[in-house]
């Protein structure tokens, strides 16, 4: 890809973008379409992209395994956490009720918006994860 | 306290799995691993004694009642199969150390104890919840973990028994999923015990009868039951040596248990034995696979070989049991369950405890054993004893039980091909007593000595337990019973 100049110039451009929609449409998620699942895979692409056009070694310098596992395991903890932390405040497990007594609705708002965060960061190491694997392949 | 046991039966190894894999390559995932699995039988404990105590606990997830939310029920079955997933996990969790020492790189043994944790979550949330479609999404943890897990093994055509795993596990997850789809669509609703409800209204419409089919087929690639097995044996083969104790001893009783709650308490026995005819199906497909497999068991070469086909003959047992749909069938189909994972369990881990000290699981290496590892082979005897079913054994209880089922309602060669079958157990067994007892070890390999004190414990513990139950039946035979009565009246 190295003689690709517009390629490489226009990937570079387009991924704050890219990364800015997946963000958006993670934290819009409550009110439009969108959601966790949909983010995570768009913010994963950029890197899939970037990968594809810099080489996947590059790509892991950004974005190394380690980091990848991390996140990956963050993801289910932030999400099984605010179970866990709702289970403390004296609700059921995952009633987000409970995480604010006072209002309620605030509570639901809170609980989804964490839980969803924390489908957005797995699914976006665990896409970005299953890419470096079938690159890895192919580079060895 | 008691009220949040549901959800932390559960909480447990998914929470420990992510947290395995943040510790890294050192020895802290494993001893995390064993706590978990050590709390998940606590919680087990617990939620039997329990429903045993006070009757059927039901948990609201996130709040919200069902049938519009998911809600984890537990009556006498599923505590009953939650605790032999829990306790199978913590004594193969107390053994892994120093098999998975020498059979996983190092690299991945972090990833290694995740995806046992995980492939615990799976089995238990399948066993716990009441909701169907949550069964489906168990189902997938329970089975992509497990991939992995056999994925893992040093051979390889690990990865390939792995794949054919994988192939066939998916076309059964998928059928499951349509089955519920089709239920969805005539009933609108996901929950259990709302689903018995709702679905004699509509039981006789085209939709409801193929969800049926898919369903059977697919619960039955499953479960193994002959002949959509050919995934097993190579699974159970190549995974490392902890994977098919823990695989063995608990997946395919799971499906087992999965098929028994959609069986009685979705479709309903006047749906499925009435109407369909499903015992006849069920009760020869199994009587065959009884005996075939267990023939087949006879001229394997290899003993995790050998035991994986003797497994589908037992998961024959099982189905036998259930196809009777009477209180002793059902009755000693579940208790069989039950037992049965014990002495697998222990089988595998003596071989896994075999391969540890001689690196192989082939006949071949088990001659002398007798000799060089004495209490392991010793162990081995015990538990063979129990798969043939020889009395004061667990494996005598169910076989007496489907037995008396199969008198009562006079299914005489039912009664004739279990004996048969457990003739042909005392061949498989006494091939390996006779290689490990009658015949030297070649003069020029290395000494052998007795498995590691950390394998011998567990292994022991679940050989005593199958001895302990085989002479006091009072309290597995107890519980299946009172499973058994809870689902022929028609509840969960």
């Amino acid at each position: 890809m190295r003689h690709h100049s517009i390629l490489r110039a226009v990937t570079k451009f387009f991924l704050p973008y890219i990364l800015l929609f997946g963000l958006y449409t993670q934290f819009h998620g409550d009110y439009g379409p969108g959601g966790g699942f949909q983010a995570g895979v768009i913010f994963a692409a950029a890197i899939v992209l970037y990968g594809l056009i810099f080489t996947p070694r590059i790509a892991r310098k950004v974005i190394p395994y380690r980091a990848v596992y991390i996140f990956m395991s963050l993801g289910i903890l932030l999400y099984a956490g605010v179970g866990v932390a709702t289970l403390f405040m004296g609700g059921n497990y995952l009633d987000y009720n409970a995480l604010n007594h006072h209002h309620p609705v605030h509570g639901q708002h809170l609980g989804i918006l964490l839980v969803e965060l924390g489908v957005g960061i797995t699914v976006a190491a665990v896409v970005i994860c299953i890419y470096y694997a079938f690159a890895d392949r192919l580079e060895s | 306290m008691i009220a949040e046991h549901p959800v932390i039966q559960i909480l447990i190894p998914l929470l420990g799995a992510p947290l395995c894999v943040l510790t890294g390559r050192g020895v802290l995932a494993y001893w995390l691993a064993l706590a978990c699995s050590l709390a998940s039988l606590f919680v087990a404990t617990r939620l039997l004694a329990t429903v045993m105590a006070t009757g059927p606990i039901v948990y609201e997830l996130g709040g919200w009642a069902a049938p519009w939310g998911i809600e984890y029920r537990i009556g006498p079955l599923n505590s009953f199969v939650l605790l032999l997933v829990a306790l199978l996990g913590a004594m193969v969790m107390l053994a892994a150390k120093k098999s998975v020492e020498s059979e996983i790189p190092g690299d991945r043994r972090h990833f290694f104890y995740a995806a046992m944790l995980l492939c615990q979550t799976g089995l238990l949330g399948i066993t716990i919840t009441g909701d169907a479609f949550n069964v489906f999404v168990f189902l997938e943890i329970a089975a992509l973990s497990s991939y992995v897990l056999i994925a893992m093994g040093h051979q390889r055509r690990a990865l390939y028994a792995s794949y054919q795993y994988l192939i066939m596990g998916t076309i059964g997850s998928t059928f499951i999923l349509i089955s519920i789809g089709l239920l969805y669509q005539m009933t609108g609703t996901l929950n259990m015990a709302d689903l018995a409800a709702r679905l004699p209204a509509v039981g006789d419409t085209r939709t409801v009868l193929v969800s049926f089919a898919f369903f059977m087929v697919g619960v039955s690639l499953k479960m193994a039951l002959f002949p959509l097995h050919m995934w097993l044996p190579n699974a159970y083969t190549y995974a490392p040596s902890i994977v098919s104790a823990f695989l063995a001893s608990t997946a395919t009783k799971v499906a087992v248990y999965v098929m028994i709650r959609f069986l009685f308490s979705i479709y309903g026995p006047a749906f499925a034995f009435d109407r369909i005819g499903v015992s006849q199906i069920l009760g020869s497909l199994a009587l065959v696979g009884i005996v075939i497999m267990s023939a087949a068991a006879i001229f394997q070469n290899n003993v995790k070989r050998l035991l994986a086909y003797s497994s589908v003959a037992q998961i024959g047992y099982i189905v036998l049991g259930i196809s009777f749909a009477s209180e002793n069938g059902l009755t000693g189909g579940i208790v069989h369950l039950f037992n049965h994972g014990l002495m697998k369990g222990a089988l595998f881990l003596v071989v896994a405890a075999v391969v540890y000290r001689v690196g192989s699981s082939d006949l071949n290496a088990f001659r002398g054993l007798g000799r060089a590892m004495p209490v392991t082979m010793f162990l081995f005897v015990l538990g063979g004893l129990g798969m043939i079913g020889v009395p004061l054994t667990v494996g005598f209880i169910s076989k007496w039980y489907l037995i008396l089922a199969a008198i009562e309602t006079g299914h005489w060669l039912a009664v004739a091909l279990v004996l048969l079958s457990s003739l042909l157990a005392v061949i498989y067994v006494w091939r390996v007593v006779e290689f490990a007892y009658f015949q030297p070890r070649d003069r020029d390999s290395d000494p052998v000595g007795e498995a590691p004190l950390s394998m011998l414990v567990p292994t022991a513990i679940l050989v005593l337990a199958t001895i302990v139950f085989g002479i006091n039946t009072e309290w597995t035979v107890g519980v299946a019973r009172a499973a058994a009565v809870f689902l022929l009246g028609g509840h969960a």
